[in-house]
């Protein structure tokens, strides 16, 4: 249960796109063809799923407060967490070369077709952002840490994929002069922020039970209330629509 | 500018408009994007990004000659991340409270494209005082687009700027609250940052026509 709720959380609730603008400069400046974006994609889900689970080793067993303890007693009062940019961004260019590497040898045309942007993996804020949310949120065991990063890589993957396709849509339709581009590409994911953002409600904390069966409580009681709002918006929703097709 | 020649100004002064890092560069928009809710915290990431930029781009300047090209992500990895470290521990130690509501988006500066794409683009092949020059100017062009950004965003947001209540206070209902005007509290959620900058790169072009996309 644990597990799903942290792999929903990270997908949608949390997308790294969309919540925290973690990698939006690849994101923007990949995102004109699907079929790059899915590449660049796939290589965001797959180095992180890699290195959000080694930087957790690294976070546990040597850089937290305390963590050298396997050592033997005298390392238990170090802290080295100030080196953790450091030991992150090294774990992570190292992982971006190999799958640089990888990628040259098993599919050539990705690659030509990825360009700069796969060493620029290693700068994409999504990457590290990812280990140091790991760190900050202070997940508890390897599995999760596994799960989060594939997680928050569907999520940016899937970010990509929509902006893509909207993208080579609005292609065709009018959009004013100085807005072609870049603008109304950022308006555009600022709105489907907006959309992600119901998102929110769906797990409610999800981290004790106990706040969770107070929320209970509190939406009984709330039943009546939200009803005449829903009628309001019904009836604002169908104002618009039919304005739309006036 | 009498301490620059034109040629070095322009360095200075291009970032800033016609050639700005976030607007036109299409640099480092993480960062700018998740942290300007409040103007005080778009200042603090500005200086940091400015400290960062102009040492980073020295730095990288001076080595320029003797870093293999294949391994120079890593060099210019390990350069960055030592300084943020720099950065980090100054804010932790003297602005405590800030360096929590700017939380892991510090250390995401390593990752700040600015930074890693100006040092590719210029610090590689150009001497020190250029490539300091250019480095202030880029994070000068990143901050004014941080400051505008975080202006509105807490001005109209929270109707205070800085922490102060410009506006007048909505609960006592003085000054323009008054009147019946109400804080727009969705400026504050993350997205707005995003139709922000949209606008302000709408303001700009219709401005300058000649950096329109086809």
């Amino acid at each position: 249960m644990e597990h799903i709720e942290l792999f929903f959380k990270s997908i949608f609730i949390d997308n790294m796109v969309f919540a925290t603008f973690l990698g939006m400069c690849s994101y923007l400046a990949v995102s004109k063809k699907v079929s790059t974006a899915v590449g660049l994609g796939a290589a965001v889900i797959f180095v992180l799923a890699i290195t959000v689970p080694l930087n957790w080793l690294l976070d546990q067993y040597i850089l937290q407060p305390g963590a050298l303890k396997w050592l033997g007693p005298e390392f238990a009062s170090y802290d080295l967490s100030f080196l953790s940019f450091i030991m992150f961004i090294a774990t992570i260019a190292t992982m971006v070369q190999l799958v640089e590497i990888i990628v040259e040898k098993f599919s050539p045309s990705l690659y030509n077709s990825l360009g700069i942007f796969l060493p620029l993996i290693a700068v994409n804020c999504a990457i590290l952002g990812g280990s140091l949310f790991m760190q900050s949120r202070e997940i508890a065991t390897f599995g999760l840490a596994l799960n989060y990063g594939i997680g928050s890589g569907i999520g940016w993957f899937l970010a990509i994929l929509a902006i893509a396709a909207i993208r080579e849509k609005i292609r065709y339709s009018n959009v004013p002069a100085p807005l072609r581009g870049l603008g109304i590409t950022f308006i555009i994911t600022g709105l489907m922020a907006i959309g992600f953002m119901s998102f929110g409600g769906m797990l409610t904390g999800g981290d004790e039970g106990a706040s969770k069966k107070e929320d209970k409580a509190v939406e009984v009681e709330m039943i009546e209330t939200p009803k005449v709002d829903n009628e309001e918006t019904i009836e604002i929703a169908e104002n618009t629509t039919t304005k739309e097709i006036n | 500018m009498g301490l620059l020649s034109k040629k070095d100004s322009k360095l200075i002064l291009d970032p800033l408009a016609d050639n700005n890092p976030i607007t036109i560069q299409v640099l480092g928009i993480c960062s700018a994007l998740a942290i300007t809710a409040e103007l005080k915290a778009s200042i603090v990431m500005s200086i940091s990004v400015l400290f960062v930029m102009g040492v980073g781009n020295v730095v990288i300047s001076l080595m320029r000659n003797i870093i293999p090209s294949k391994i120079r992500i890593i060099v210019q990895l390990v350069v960055v991340a030592f300084l943020v470290i720099i950065v980090d521990l100054v804010l932790k130690a003297f602005a405590y409270e800030l360096s929590k509501t700017l939380s892991v988006f510090v250390g995401l500066i390593i990752t700040n494209c600015i930074i890693m794409g100006r040092f590719e683009a210029f610090a590689l092949g150009n001497g020190i005082w250029r490539s300091f020059l250019d480095g202030i100017g880029n994070a000068l062009g990143y901050g004014v687009i941080l400051i505008i950004v975080g202006f509105f965003r807490e001005l109209l947001g929270s109707g205070t700027l800085l922490g102060f209540k410009v506006l007048g206070d909505p609960i006592e209902k003085t000054g323009l609250y008054a009147i019946g005007y109400e804080n727009n509290g969705f400026m504050l959620l993350s997205p707005m940052a995003l139709i922000v900058v949209g606008i302000l790169i709408w303001v700009q072009r219709s401005r300058n026509k000649a950096l329109i996309e086809d």
